[in-house]
Formats: structure tokens, sequence, C-alpha cells
């Protein structure tokens, strides 16, 4: 067992080597496969990152009459949090209300008297109210219209800004869909020409292997060493694919993160190294594995 | 030995390869298949390695019935019978040494009897100082020679020749003829499958002929006549 293993291990590497231009090719088109799954993904992690970016800047903002007591808003603040829908709820005060608002326009002088003036401060409280989900707005805005919140509530700018976040969920739900299915399309094309490479470089050897059958070798002595290219096609591409991807991240990264500083690709990179690296690696010598193996099955029946 | 019993083997109601052709193959026997291109040689040799399957008959290999066997029990019937080809049949990415050493890794020997005896059989077919050239840097003469040696090497008890001269000069011709009658000699069966009059009446060994896949004569001695 141990004698045949380590003899088609050893077939399997001088194939390899003498193949010479045809493991080449096989590589170069593995790694381009590769590389295309990798950046499929990353594209999708980018995607995700922008889209999320968009949802947390909706919010819906809940006024408050200004005779409504703290503890009453701090009750329905509490009732929110439990929620399944909210992410986070924000407290804004009457008192922090005119703050933000004084330091939100310093230097009008006119219109920090004006407020001055009136004595009162004129400002409502409120509560910011972030969603899990943006198309949850809907449900929460439910919520808020109860009858027991009518004499608390003075305004929900949901209905004000319905449009737009409908609008916005309509874009989001538009690109994560068209985005994976792009990336599936992408990632199917990209297997098809690794796999049709794999079984033209098989196809030539048809006549080989059909003169190792007929000279009483089993399919697995056979196989064996056209599993092993497989095996050191995929490890090799996964490497060169590896190198390409960090160096591309390594240029798009910084760039990227000038433009949108939410998403820090080098430090994903970074964080993902060993799983990035393994998943490439399995991935190359699955392909490699899986159209040798394949592809070699209608020259094994005879 | 080797038992044919009315083979058939027909690709379709226009080609049709063997009728009803039985005869046996005794032991240390060398028998010659003669007839036209097309006559059904390389099919009956084809049937008896299971590289084809007839379309009726039964073919059997001392007790064994060929057709019977499953597809894991072929490689131990083949390794049983070396088989010579007209076009060779090396494996182009591996050296004169390492195809013949092929056909006894694959019957599991051990790598002592594989540096032992690879050499030898290259030695008995006159290759020895040829044994790492690859394919491609040997002649018709030689390619035939290792494939012979590599049919030898793990001691079969039959060897299978389909034209094995076809490609070579007469030159060339003669020593493979010399070499299959010396491994009769010592006692493996040779079936020789060739349309060359000059070598089957120089042999004056047994002649089956076929003729449009029937065979039409079968004598001991004999000699190359077809109709």
């Amino acid at each position: 067992m141990f004698v045949k293993l380590s003899r088609i291990i050893k077939s399997g590497l001088i194939n390899f080597w003498r193949n010479g231009w045809l493991s080449a090719a096989t590589i170069l088109i593995i790694t381009i496969s590769l590389v295309t799954w990798t950046s499929v993904f990353l594209s999708n992690v980018v995607l995700t990152s922008v889209l999320n970016v968009l949802s947390e800047k909706v919010d819906v903002s809940v006024y408050f009459n200004l005779n409504a007591k703290e503890s009453d808003i701090l009750t329905l603040k509490s009732k929110l949090e439990g929620l399944g829908e909210v992410a986070n709820v924000e407290y804004i005060s009457r008192d922090q209300a005119l703050k933000i608002f004084k330091s939100r326009h310093t230097g009008d002088e006119v219109l920090l008297k004006s407020v001055d003036e009136l004595g009162d401060n004129p400002l409502e409280a409120s509560l910011n109210i972030l969603a899990k989900d943006s198309t949850q707005y809907t449900a929460i805005n439910s919520f808020l219209n109860q009858d027991q919140f009518k004499n608390v509530v003075s305004k929900i700018n949901y209905t004000e800004n319905k449009l737009v976040i409908d609008r916005l969920n309509n874009i989001i739900r538009v690109l994560r869909e068209s985005g994976f299915l792009a990336g599936v399309i992408l990632a199917f094309i990209a297997f098809l020409v690794a796999f049709n490479t794999v079984r033209l470089a098989i196809y030539s050897s048809r006549e080989e292997i059909t003169v190792m059958k007929l000279v009483g070798a089993s399919n697995r002595f056979v196989r064996g060493p056209f599993l092993i290219e497989g095996v050191l096609h995929g490890a090799i591409a996964s490497a060169f694919s590896f190198a390409v991807v960090v160096s591309g991240i390594g240029f798009i990264g910084p760039k990227l993160l000038s433009f949108i500083p939410e998403i820090n690709l080098v430090n994903y990179v970074g964080s993902n190294f060993w799983s990035l690296l393994f998943f490439q690696t399995l991935g190359g010598v699955a392909l490699g594995v899986f159209s040798s193996w394949f592809a070699m099955r209608k020259y094994l029946k005879i | 030995m080797i038992r044919f019993e009315n083979i058939s083997k027909i690709y379709n109601s226009h080609s049709v390869a063997l009728r009803s052709v039985s005869f046996e193959v005794k032991p240390q026997e060398f028998l010659s298949l003669v007839g036209r291109s097309g006559a059904g040689k390389s099919t009956l040799l084809k049937l008896l390695i299971a590289e084809e399957k007839p379309t009726h008959g039964k073919i059997f290999f001392d007790t064994q019935d060929i057709l019977k066997m499953r597809p894991n029990e072929l490689p131990f019937l083949r390794r049983q019978i070396g088989a010579v080809f007209q076009d060779f049949k090396l494996l182009p990415k591996k050296t004169a040494y390492e195809n013949v050493a092929f056909a006894m890794e694959v019957a599991g020997k051990s790598d002592e009897e594989i540096k032992s005896d690879v050499p030898k059989v290259l030695d008995l077919v006159g290759l020895k100082d040829k044994m790492n050239n690859f394919p491609k840097q040997l002649s018709g003469g030689e390619k035939q020679r290792v494939a012979i040696a590599r049919a030898l090497v793990h001691r079969p008890s039959v060897i299978v020749a389909d034209e094995p001269t076809g490609n070579l000069d007469p030159i060339n011709t003669w020593d493979i003829i010399r070499l299959l009658l010396k491994i009769n000699e010592l006692g493996t069966t040779v079936i020789l499958a060739t349309h060359d009059k000059e070598i089957i009446n120089a042999l004056e060994k047994r002649v089956v002929s076929l003729e449009n896949g029937s065979v039409i004569r079968d004598e001991n001695p004999g000699r190359y006549i077809l109709s």
C-alpha cells in the first residue's frame, strides 16, 4: 500500500515536471480563476460594507411635546430598545438639542440672540432610532403611532423621509442581489475556464491512459499521478493567486480608504490572512483535483 | 489455455468484424493469426485483452470466462497477457527503463525486483545502453523492442503481438520475429497477428487464417494461403 502510494506520488511529481509548458499553462489558468474568485469575494465584502454604511445613514427621529416628561420619554426609549427591529436609540434632551443648535449656528449672532430672547428653550426632546435593517422603519413607525404615545409625541419624521428611505432600500436591495448574481456568474465562468483547461490537458494524455490500462494498471494507479498533478497545479496556483491578491489590495486598499473611510481592505486582509490563504489553497487544490478526476472518468472505462 | 467459443463482433449491420469464431490455443504454442486488413485479427486480440467486448460468444483464459470478469478484475487478466502493438503504444513521457518498469510497478513488484529485472530484459532485447532514452529518441525497431521488453518483464503466460512488424524495415522485422521465437522457446505462449506472407511461411508454426471475420483455415504447421 505504502509502496504503491509512494510510486503514485513520485510518478505525479515526475509527470508534473516533464509536462513543462502544459503544467505552466494549467497553473496560469487556475491562478486567473482563483484571482477572479477572491476578487468576487472581496468585492462582495466592499459592497456589503458600502451598503451597511449607507443603511446606517438612514434613521428615524421622534420629537416630543415640550411638556412631555423625561421619564415618559425614557420609558418609550427602553420599550423601543426591546423591539427586535431596533439596533440603537439615542436620547437627545431639550437642553442637549439647544446645545447642538447653538454649536451648529455659532457665529449667527442674530439667530442666537433671538433664541436667548425667547427666554424659554423652544426645542423639543427627541429620540433618534436606528433600525437593524432599513426596511424595518415601517414597523417602528407603526409602533410609535400607537394611541398610548399620542399625547407625548409631537412629530415623527418617518413620513417626511419615507420616499427617500424607500428609494434607498430599493437601491440597496438591487445592488445586493445583482452583486451576488454577478459574483456567482463570474465565479462559475472562472470555474468552467479552469475545468476545461484541465480537461484539455487530460485529453492530450488519453492515449497514455489507455496504454496504462492495457498494461494492467488499476484505475487508482492510473488516476493517482494525475490527481497529484492536480494538487500541485492547485497549490502553486493558489500561492501565485494569493501573491497577486495581496499586492492588489496593498495598491487599491489605501486609495479606497481615502474614498470611503469606513472600509479598510488592508486591515481586513491582514486580520483574515490565514483564512484567506487556507480557502485559496483549498479552492485551488479542489479545482485541480476535481477537474482531473472528472475529466479522466471516460478514458478509464477500458 | 485460451479458448474462443462462437465469437461474433458486430459493430453495425454493415460492419461485422467476427462471425462465430472458435478455436483453442494450447500452452507454450506459437500461433499466427493471418488475414488481410479488416479480416478481424486485431479485433480478436482486443477481445482477448478485454479492450472490447464481443457481441456473442465466450472467451476463456485458463478457466476464467473473460466476459464475466468485473472491471476491477481486468488488470489482473492483463498482467497475465503481455501485449505488443503495431504502433508500439509506449508512454511518451517515460524513458525506456521507466516504460518497462511501469509494467512491474502496476503488478506490485518490489523496487529491488524492478532494479534487477528491467536492465536484464532490456539487455535481452538489445537495448541496455539506451534505457534512459525517451521513445522519441528511439528508432521504430528500438521502440518495438522496448514494447516487447515491457510485455515480457512481468513473465506473462501469453504474449499477443498485433502486427508488431508492420512499421519496421526487413532487418528489424526479423529481429523482432527472432525475439518472439526465443520467448516462445523459453515457455511463453505467443499469438502473432500479421499479414506478412514471408514471415508466416518461414515460421512453420500453427496458422489460423481469417477472412471477412470467419476462420477459413487452421493448420499446424500452416502456410499463408488466402482465397
